[in-house]
């Protein structure tokens, strides 16, 4: 999905070519386009406040303490208004898509992703379960697609995993493919490496927990409700029990 | 003791998956599994038919359970839906109606 970011700035255009490797590109009509503001950090700029997303006649209005943006779906325009940093812009990036995915039957996910064998696996869980961690340990036939943010789109027959600039703690963007999902692997630290069933409650619960939604929007929380039953329904759900070494990889097929 | 009467809200989306109900409030994305018995009195909750009779009807024939622990249990059931908005309860039927049993 194309995404023309527009700003005066050389060094910041700089900055986002440099953070957007392998995601770049010159395809001429882009399907949204930004105008990104940059202003002097400031108190306004650089306050603690949380994420708020909200719609209102028609334009998604993005804010949280060190941005304000404002995104027209119809039109396909939107505005930034942020200091000169990465982060911001990569905030708003990834509310747009939860935005946009929501309404196509697809999500952002907590979990790192990958592709073997022309399958890709989702690994899925909270800071700290392991997701940085399993990505690492890949070996050398895994192509990693994100170790933070998984991008998960439905497609005629499923749904497929693509790659992500949004990187974790690894600080590597993934790598800009996508192939259908295998399976979903919920990750946890444990004493031996092991594959698990989980119910389809549970599933769909660890699911709804780990995707990523900033709305106050009844109609897409329930698009992302059905979006979540579906993937279960579809794709095996697995809880994944792993050692921090390189064997755990041996289950991953 | 007055009438009980229950109504699915419409601000929910439910779907029944791998044998169970699931339900989650769009306005607060509360998530819940129910039970087969909960799932009974869910599908039963038409907003006309006294809670009463839910539990006398697709309770107690269904699940030969006695009918005071039967009414005791889905009152706890319905208190906890409808504090979550989830379930509408009125002393009186519905004129509205009630919200999707399971999504499309």
């Amino acid at each position: 999905m194309p995404i023309l970011f527009r700003t005066r700035d050389s060094s910041f255009r700089e900055l986002l070519e440099n953070r957007y490797t392998g995601f770049m590109s010159s395809l001429p009509n882009p399907k949204f386009e930004f105008e990104v503001e940059l202003v002097t950090p400031s108190a306004e700029t650089e306050s603690e406040e949380d994420a708020q997303v909200e719609m209102q006649d028609g334009l998604w209005h993005l804010r949280r303490g060190d941005f304000r943006a404002q995104w027209d779906p119809r039109a396909g325009r939107g505005r930034i208004r942020q200091s000169a940093n990465p982060y911001s812009i990569d905030s708003v990036l990834r509310i747009v898509h939860t935005l946009i995915l929501a309404r196509e039957g697809g999500f952002l996910l907590h979990a790192a992703s990958a592709i073997r064998d022309d399958q890709a696996f989702l690994f899925s869980g909270i800071s700290g379960a392991g997701k940085t961690t399993i990505s690492r340990l890949a070996p050398f036939d895994v192509i990693l697609l994100t170790d933070e943010v998984s991008y998960v789109r439905r497609e005629a027959k499923g749904y497929h995993a693509c790659g992500t600039p949004f990187a974790g703690e690894l600080a590597r963007v993934g790598t800009n493919c996508s192939a259908p999902v295998a399976t979903l692997f919920l990750l946890e630290k444990g004493s031996e490496n092991k594959i698990e069933v989980v119910s389809t409650a549970e599933a769909v619960r660890c699911l709804l927990r780990n995707i990523l939604f900033f709305a106050e929007d009844a109609e897409l929380v329930e698009m992302i409700f059905r979006s979540t039953c579906d993937f279960v329904d579809r794709v095996p759900v697995r809880r994944l029990t792993f050692v921090p070494d390189a064997r755990v990889w041996d289950l991953i097929r | 003791m007055s009438e009980k009467y229950i109504a699915r809200s419409s601000q929910i989306a439910a779907r029944m998956l791998g044998g169970e109900m699931m339900v989650m409030s769009s306005v607060d994305s509360t998530f819940f599994t129910l039970n087969e018995v909960a799932t009974v009195i869910w599908q039963a909750a038409d907003g006309h038919t006294p809670l009463a009779e839910i539990v006398a009807r697709n309770v107690c024939d269904e699940f030969e359970v006695d009918i005071d622990i039967a009414r005791r249990d889905a009152e706890q059931f319905v208190n906890e839906l409808s504090h979550h908005g989830i379930l509408l309860v009125s002393d009186c039927p519905f004129d509205i109606s009630p919200g999707p049993v399971e999504a499309a």
